[in-house]
């Protein structure tokens, strides 16, 4: 018995494709609905910032989501430890 | 008031024409008077899965372009009496769909048929879009294997979006998981997605599960539609997905491996074999 079970979790590669289907189509139907401008507007906020603050791109992060009939715009810029110090 | 159904699945190869061809002519059969159209401009396969592609004088596009008129371009069934085919182009370029010359033929065929069903292109150009604009339902086509998962989910955010009804706000598009060449045996085994998987990623309502079947290749070499293979397990799957279309409860079959005898495994034929 137990070998057959493990011949079967060894073969068992829908489980893998089910867990990478929820998280890709998870991500993808997040970003279905996002205006056009969001990356560009990201772009331009960020070369701001780095104007004053040596920063990368992966340290600001812009979303927006909607809540009923209003949508929020949230703006989280990482500061890197040298400028707090 | 006639009801526009669109068979969509954004990838290739999972079985839209197929299905189309099944579910017209299952239409057909139970009286009701059925259109199906080939939205694949440039590369119509409509005809030659129904057995008529001998028959093709004029298409989608002729009509549109106004060279000929309905009449003309749609091909009366042999098989089936409430049937009729429209094909499409094959040699024009896609641009010749506009909104404004699909919606007039719509129109029209909207007066005289009960079910009008276009068959998408794979893709999310023009053809499909097309195909989709004006639905009023959608079958969508998905293999359990995860890029036919993924487009078919791509294509449900279209419909919510990008469609006619969704653009004028009006009842969204009514959607159908058809999960097709699903093999129960794989699937038991954990090599292939489930049909619970697949409806859970999905979260649409399942109207059909049509298992691999050898008389699906049978059936398009011979230029019959599936459906009409009575004795076949796709065929059947088919008219109980079209049962299931008009409000019948039906149970799911074909989800369960059948278990084989060791004389059978040994000796016997496959199953579409012995039946057909």
């Amino acid at each position: 018995m137990s070998i057959f079970n493990y011949l079967r979790k060894r073969n068992a590669t829908a489980q893998v494709a089910k867990e990478r289907l929820q998280i890709i189509i998870s991500h993808e139907r997040s970003q279905r609905n996002t205006p056009d401008y969001l990356p560009k507007l990201q772009e331009e906020i960020l070369a701001v910032i780095a104007k004053y603050i040596p920063i990368s791109h992966d340290q600001v992060s812009v979303h927006l989501e909607r809540m009923g009939d209003s949508a929020v715009l949230e703006l989280n810029v990482t500061m890197p430890d040298e400028v707090l110090a | 008031m006639a009801k526009i159904i669109v068979v969509t699945s954004g990838k290739g190869g999972v079985g839209k024409t197929t299905s189309s061809a099944a579910i017209s002519s299952g239409l057909a059969l139970r009286g009701h008077k059925t259109v199906v159209i080939d939205f694949d401009i440039g590369l119509r396969n409509l005809d030659i899965i129904m057995g008529c592609e001998r028959r093709v004088v004029y298409d989608f596009i002729n009509v549109i372009n106004g060279e000929a008129n309905l009449k003309q371009a749609l091909i009366k069934d042999k098989r089936i009496p409430e049937l009729y085919i429209l094909p499409a182009s094959q040699t024009r370029d896609k641009d010749a769909l506009t909104i404004e010359g699909v919606e007039g033929i719509l129109d029209e065929l909207a007066k005289d048929f009960e079910y009008i069903i276009c068959d998408s292109p794979a893709g999310i150009e023009t053809g499909a879009l097309m195909s989709m604009y004006f639905a009023d339902e959608a079958i969508v086509v998905t293999n359990p294997e995860v890029s036919s998962v993924r487009d078919s989910d791509r294509i449900l955010g279209i419909l919510a979006s990008k469609t006619k009804r969704a653009i004028e706000g009006r009842a969204p598009i009514k959607e159908h998981l058809l999960l097709t060449r699903y093999d129960p045996e794989r699937v038991e085994k954990g090599e292939m997605l489930s049909v619970q998987d697949v409806k859970e990623i999905l979260a649409i309502p399942l109207i059909g599960i049509i298992p691999e079947s050898k008389a699906v290749l049978k059936a398009s070499n011979t230029g019959t539609p599936v459906i009409l293979d009575e004795h076949s397990d796709a065929g059947l799957a088919y008219q109980d997905a079209v049962a299931r279309f008009l409000g019948e409860e039906k149970p799911m079959r074909f989800v369960h491996n059948e278990r084989k005898g060791l004389l059978r495994r040994l000796f016997g034929k496959n199953r579409e074999d012995v039946l057909a």
